[in-house]
């Protein structure tokens, strides 16, 4: 099936959720901006599992890195995290009514928020503020638009 | 609900996969240590970053656009009396300038007067806008829609109405990064304006507080105090409101005060900041 979903329905997805984990926000809603990044990662990997794996989540989060001016490594380290968990749990996952799966992802952005707290103990940096604890629940609400989305691209490709 | 995989048949993928994990995880850490301790990536990064700027530049792009839209969809009406309401601001500048000017060529000649060390007269300033873009809210750094081609280059000392924001610290072609005072890798040499105090000011981390750390008992600041840069250190020239102490409490060892100091620019907000041309050592 993947070897039919048309080429650049990936790169574009990516670009696009760069852009939408770039554009300004008002301060006080910045806290609750989704993991656009991780969302469409995450749908790539139940996909596709054949064309993308770790190193794939690897480069794109070096390039988040480059983008949002992170520590070069924190995000390429979260996304290689949740990567690795997606492709343990993809026979499941893959499986789910897509409430269930928004459910998972839900979770797969909770253990993504330790993740990012653990990073900036280490680095001794500032925390997030605690109102980003919050945002993985905006990516639930946000799984199944962003998945019917990209599945009528990837699939409405196909001739 | 019915299992899709055998549980065995996977076993020998799963080695290979957490195999696979600790090598990217291995690269990732790596890069991290590199990127945080050493600097060694620096270069690296300078380069990389050239290819992002379009990318910045079209998540500024809807912001931009906003305006725009907002600019020209205002009605004749409200042009009209925008438009006298700015004529009168205009009348009141103007009166304004004139006093001042006339403050200033009294305060020249008082100079001249006193044969006080020659100083060039206006600041030499470049205005440069903030690109729109959020980098990481966590570090506290703007970025400019400003370059090399502008003739931003490093170290410059970036200030807006209120006072000093910070400072140039890394510049592409189009675009310069700022970071701010209240970046927690930052900080300034200050001096209390009403005593002369010396102090440094640090980054907290939030862009309303400034740490003042190691204030002797003995010295004479007060909460309500403002403070400027000193000049000393070289990187920024003397005289910028940094910001006024609002709080004063004895730090762990009661040896010494520590203040919170609220910044004189506004860091959060505004579209523009200025780039000081003028170098801070003379």
């Amino acid at each position: 099936m993947s070897r039919n979903s048309p080429g650049w329905v990936m790169p574009a997805s990516l670009l696009a959720a760069l852009l939408l984990g770039l554009l300004p926000l008002p301060v006080p809603l910045q806290p609750y901006r989704p993991y656009w990044l991780a969302l469409v990662m995450v749908y790539w990997l139940i996909e596709a599992p054949d064309r993308f794996g770790l190193g794939f989540a690897f480069l794109s989060g070096v390039l988040a890195d480059l983008c949002f001016g992170t520590v070069l490594g924190e995000q390429a380290l979260r996304l290689t995290v949740m990567a690795f968990i997606v492709q343990r749990f993809r026979a499941q996952l893959r499986f789910f009514p897509l409430s269930q799966q928004a459910l998972a992802i839900a979770g797969l952005l909770l253990n993504d928020r330790v993740v990012v707290a653990v990073v900036h103990l280490a680095l001794d940096e500032p925390q997030p503020p605690l109102a980003a604890w919050w945002s993985p629940l905006v990516g639930m609400v946000l799984w199944g638009p962003v998945f019917l989305l990209l599945d009528r691209l990837r699939l409405g490709g196909r001739k | 609900m019915p299992s899709y995989t055998s549980p065995h048949a996977s076993r020998p993928g799963d080695v290979a996969g957490t195999l696979k994990l600790l090598a990217w995880l291995v690269l990732a850490i790596a890069l991290i240590v590199l990127d945080h301790r050493g600097g060694w990536l620096a270069q690296l990064r300078h380069r990389a970053v050239a290819v992002v700027q379009p990318l910045w530049w079209l998540a500024g792009m809807p912001a931009r656009i906003g305006d725009t839209l907002s600019e020209s969809a205002a009605t004749r009406n409200h042009l009209a009396s925008e438009n006298r309401v700015l004529r009168n601001a205009l009348l009141v500048s103007g009166a304004r300038v004139a006093r001042l000017q006339a403050a200033s060529a009294e305060n020249a000649h008082l100079r001249e007067l006193l044969g006080a060390a020659r100083r060039n007269g206006g600041l030499d300033v470049q205005l440069a806008p903030v690109l729109d873009v959020d980098l990481d809210p966590t570090r506290q750094r703007l970025l400019l829609d400003a370059g090399t081609r502008d003739g931003v280059s490093l170290g410059q000392a970036v200030i807006d109405a209120g006072g000093l924001v910070g400072q140039i610290i890394s510049v592409q072609a189009g675009t310069a990064t700022v970071l701010l005072l209240t970046d927690p890798d930052h900080a300034v040499p200050v001096m209390v304006a009403r005593s002369g105090v010396r102090l440094l000011a640090y980054g907290s981390g939030r862009s309303d507080r400034l740490a003042l750390a190691n204030v002797p008992l003995s010295a004479d600041v007060r909460v309500g105090d403002v403070v400027l840069t000193s000049g000393l250190g070289g990187r920024f020239p003397a005289g910028f409101p940094v910001g006024t102490i609002v709080a004063l409490h004895p730090d762990d060892s009661h040896a010494f005060l520590v203040g919170d100091v609220r910044p004189a620019a506004r860091l959060d907000r505004g579209r523009d900041v200025l780039l000081l041309r003028e170098q801070a050592t003379r």
